[in-house]
């Protein structure tokens, strides 16, 4: 499928399943306003009836949920860093159930197949089983066979989740200051620091200094002689 | 339903707000002319708080910036996107043509890739060279003076290289490269693959009062809130009306044809108001085409009259032909060395600050035009997909891949900033079987009828893929770094991304000076209606490996003093 097919396919999938979803929309209406009022970016007023409809509905069930939370803490179980409550992973996995209605049967598939699994090897549900068990079933579903193209429901249904989990963390808050990224926000950009390059044996050519900006100057007006030369 | 009239009579009506539309505006309402524009989009201002999206984080949104909406993720400036709902287009048999479209004041500028070439003297003369495609009826000599204004007037950083096909321009001082940048200017010199400044327009030094300085937060794509970077609305259309020129912009308005009178000659547009979806005509002395290539051709294609039967300007049947999109395709490559970075801000301008212009000579090679390579890789703020397949990259370590706990925040860590890519952008030659042409069958919801493409690439195009692909993987080796993905073969057309991908489609309305061979004249004039000018890129004869923009602007500059010529000399 190529990526036109598979908008395509989500777009057909999104009103299909937004019907389908309606009736099970069971927060009270001033949750919902809660929940939309956080976003606050430049939308046209077509996408933000389109988020606002997707965040009013409801796809997975409470016990879902309670597995998803419990999933999302076994895979990054919490640290001094943070955790996926904080980073409203949960939340994001639910949002994204919505946007992308293609993964819904799988996650719903694969949140039934834990059950079904540990019903039968242990006698219980997967909440309901010590966090050994939990670790002896993750380890059995977390590492897919390199050596095959083709992965088995469960192994996929964990590769899912967890690329939802650390995706959701690692656009958090608390995920972004834990991966270390430092921009988004203004600044003056005067290359790579100086240590960095020693510790790569990098340094820039002495030729190319004269091509590069000289900070110090950049609230000058340019201007140029006839030959096109930067005289500012 | 009647049609609306509108009691103002313009000197000019422009149709698209983009890099055409916009210079034209410009250049027209600073010499005193009225000067309708219209747009099919809402109205855009960057600088507008509500409609911003530039330093949102991720966890603003709920889908974390993930492309569901927007093609290019949710904080990316197009409004539209590969498709629109109520605006569709067929492909003919099995083409495969992707559309991009942008509805909004400053079309498809607010979030480019500022990448602004000039062509250089071969451009304009392919077919001189190796006959294939036509020649321009224009050289380098007759544009230089228009690429020497817009660099003026718009701001581009730059280098002087003295390089013939690579002509320099008036260049604000270029950016200091990123690391990933400086691995890549090593690995490529040592194949002999030139590698120079880019040439982005964007202000890494001040140019005016009325806009701002890059403060380098590599959001270009998100449009700039203080006019740092080029788009069509806040350099040009909002400077024309601030200036005091008379501007009337016409929003979210689509148009469906140009009218003519008996003699052929245009009178002005008719459109539809999105809003009310009532038809609205707007009159004007001169009509002026900003459309977007394909855009164009369809509401030239749609204005049939009983001078005009074919189509206005279509006495040729060329509208729509020698449909032409840049070449592309594109490798990553896993860098070792670059795991476990220190980390530190190295967002930078909003695209790479470096490049390799096209090195080699075609004549010993076995295709015919050349293409650029544009680099990407860095410390770059997290959005959607980031921690996607945490450990992948461990089976090159020899280390276990998948997994749960802990040990993956360590891994998206040691490897963040590891990964860089490369993308090669090529001529590709222009065809008349590659074209898009009204479909009979089928209407928008507007009620105008829709394109279809028939597009296909030839061994020119493929073979040129193929060197790509080789020279990415001599440049990675030669980086220390690991080719990632098996190389697209013959059956993939070695890597070449459908046309249109690219989003450079021009050539639907090319240029020449012969009426049966060309749909306008070298001042981007109608052959068949004196008073109708096309200044998006459907008159480019070649594209070029170059990114149309300043092209296109060069000569909507050249276009619009001949339309001020002409209306002093009362020829049309």
């Amino acid at each position: 499928m190529n990526r036109r097919d598979s908008i395509r396919s989500l777009f057909l999938g999104s009103i299909a399943g937004g019907l389908a979803l309606e009736s099970c929309v069971t927060e009270p209406n001033t949750e919902i306003e809660k929940k939309i009022w956080k976003y606050q970016y430049g939308r046209t007023p077509k996408e933000q009836a389109h988020d606002e409809n997707l965040l009013g509905q409801q796809f997975f069930e409470k016990s879902e949920i309670i597995k998803i939370k419990r999933l999302a803490n076994l895979i990054l179980p919490p640290n001094e860093n943070g955790n996926i409550e904080e980073a409203k992973v949960p939340e994001f996995i639910e949002f994204m159930a919505k946007d992308f209605p293609s993964i819904q049967t799988k996650m719903r598939g694969g949140l039934m197949w834990l059950d079904t699994h540990t019903n039968k090897k242990f006698g219980k549900d997967f909440i309901s089983c010590s966090e050994d068990q939990q670790h002896q079933v993750l380890d059995k579903i977390a590492y897919p066979n390199p050596n095959s193209n083709e992965q088995n429901q469960e192994v996929q249904f964990f590769s899912l989740t967890r690329n939802l989990v650390m995706t959701g963390y690692f656009t958090s808050e608390a995920g972004i200051k834990e991966l270390g990224y430092m921009g988004n926000q203004p600044n003056v950009w005067d290359g790579v620091p100086e240590d960095v390059l020693k510790d790569h044996g990098m340094s820039y050519d002495k030729s190319w200094m004269p091509k590069f900006v000289n900070q110090s100057k950049r609230n000058d007006l340019a201007k140029w002689d006839e030959e096109g030369n930067l005289i500012s | 339903m009647q049609i609306i009239e509108n009691d103002e009579q313009y000197d000019v009506v422009i149709v698209g707000s983009g890099a055409g539309g916009g210079m034209a505006t410009k250049i027209l309402a600073d010499n005193g002319l009225k000067v309708a524009v219209v747009e099919a989009g809402p109205f855009f201002d960057p600088a507008n708080p509500k409609q911003q999206t530039q330093l949102k984080w991720p966890y603003e949104s709920p889908r974390r910036g993930a492309g569901t909406i927007r093609a290019f993720g949710e904080f990316d400036m197009a409004l539209g996107g590969w498709n629109i709902d109520g605006e569709p287009y067929n492909q003919i048999g099995d083409s495969k043509f992707d559309w991009f479209r942008s509805r909004m004041l400053g079309g498809r500028t607010n979030h480019w890739g500022r990448i602004s070439l000039r062509f250089g003297p071969r451009d304009f003369k392919g077919k001189d060279r190796d006959g294939l495609g036509e020649n321009w009826p224009i050289g380098y000599k007759e544009i230089k003076p228009y690429y020497d204004k817009v660099d003026k007037l718009i701001g581009v950083f730059g280098s002087k290289e003295n390089l013939y096909n690579e002509p320099d321009g008036y260049f604000l001082p270029a950016p200091k490269p990123r690391l990933h940048e400086l691995y890549y200017k090593k690995g490529a010199e040592k194949s002999g693959v030139k590698v120079i400044p880019s040439r982005l327009s964007i202000l890494t030094k001040r140019i005016n009062n009325e806009r701002g300085i890059c403060f380098y937060c590599n959001q270009c794509s998100r449009s700039c809130s203080v006019y740092g970077d080029f788009s069509a609305g806040s350099c040009l259309i909002f400077p024309a009306q601030k200036s005091g020129g008379q501007v009337d912009l016409y929003v979210n308005s689509m148009v469906r044809e140009v009218e003519v009178n008996e003699e052929g000659k245009a009178t002005g547009v008719l459109y539809i108001n999105k809003k009310d979806r009532k038809e609205y005509r707007v009159t004007g002395k001169v009509v002026v085409l900003a459309a977007s290539a394909c855009s164009t051709a369809r509401i030239l294609l749609n204005s049939k009259s009983a001078y005009h039967p074919n189509g206005l300007g279509n006495s040729s049947n060329l509208v729509g032909k020698y449909l032409h999109d840049s070449t592309g395709s594109d490798r990553m490559a896993f860098l070792p060395e670059l795991m476990n970075r220190k980390r530190y801000n190295e967002d930078g301008v909003g695209g790479m600050h470096l490049y390799s212009p096209w090195w080699l000579d075609n004549k010993k090679l076995d295709f015919p035009r050349g293409y650029h390579i544009e680099v990407w890789g860095g410390l770059g703020m997290p959005s959607y997909g980031t921690g996607f397949n945490p450990n992948d990259l461990n089976k090159y370590l020899g280390l276990n891949v998948g997994g749960y706990g802990n040990q993956l925040r360590e891994d998206v860590k040691k490897f963040y900033g590891s990964v860089m890519g490369m993308s090669g952008r090529g001529e590709s030659i222009a065809r008349k079987d590659n074209y898009c042409e009204i479909d009979p069958t089928m209407v928008d919801e507007y009620g105008i009828p829709v394109l279809r493409f028939n597009y296909s690439w030839s061994n020119h195009e493929r073979k040129q893929a193929r060197h790509m692909h080789n020279t990415f993987e001599e440049i990675i080796e030669n980086m220390g770094g690991i080719v990632l993905g098996d190389k697209p073969g013959a059956d993939k057309d070695y890597g070449l991304l459908n046309p249109g991908r690219i989003i450079h489609e021009v050539g639907t309305t090319r240029m020449g000076s012969d009426p049966k061979k060309s749909v306008v004249n070298e001042f981007e004039q109608l052959h068949d209606a004196n008073n109708v000018f096309i200044v998006d890129a459907g008159p480019f004869v070649s594209q070029a490996d170059k990114n149309p923009t300043w092209t296109i602007m060069a000569l909507s500059w050249r276009t619009s003093e001949f339309i001020i010529q002409e209306l002093k000399k009362q020829n049309i």
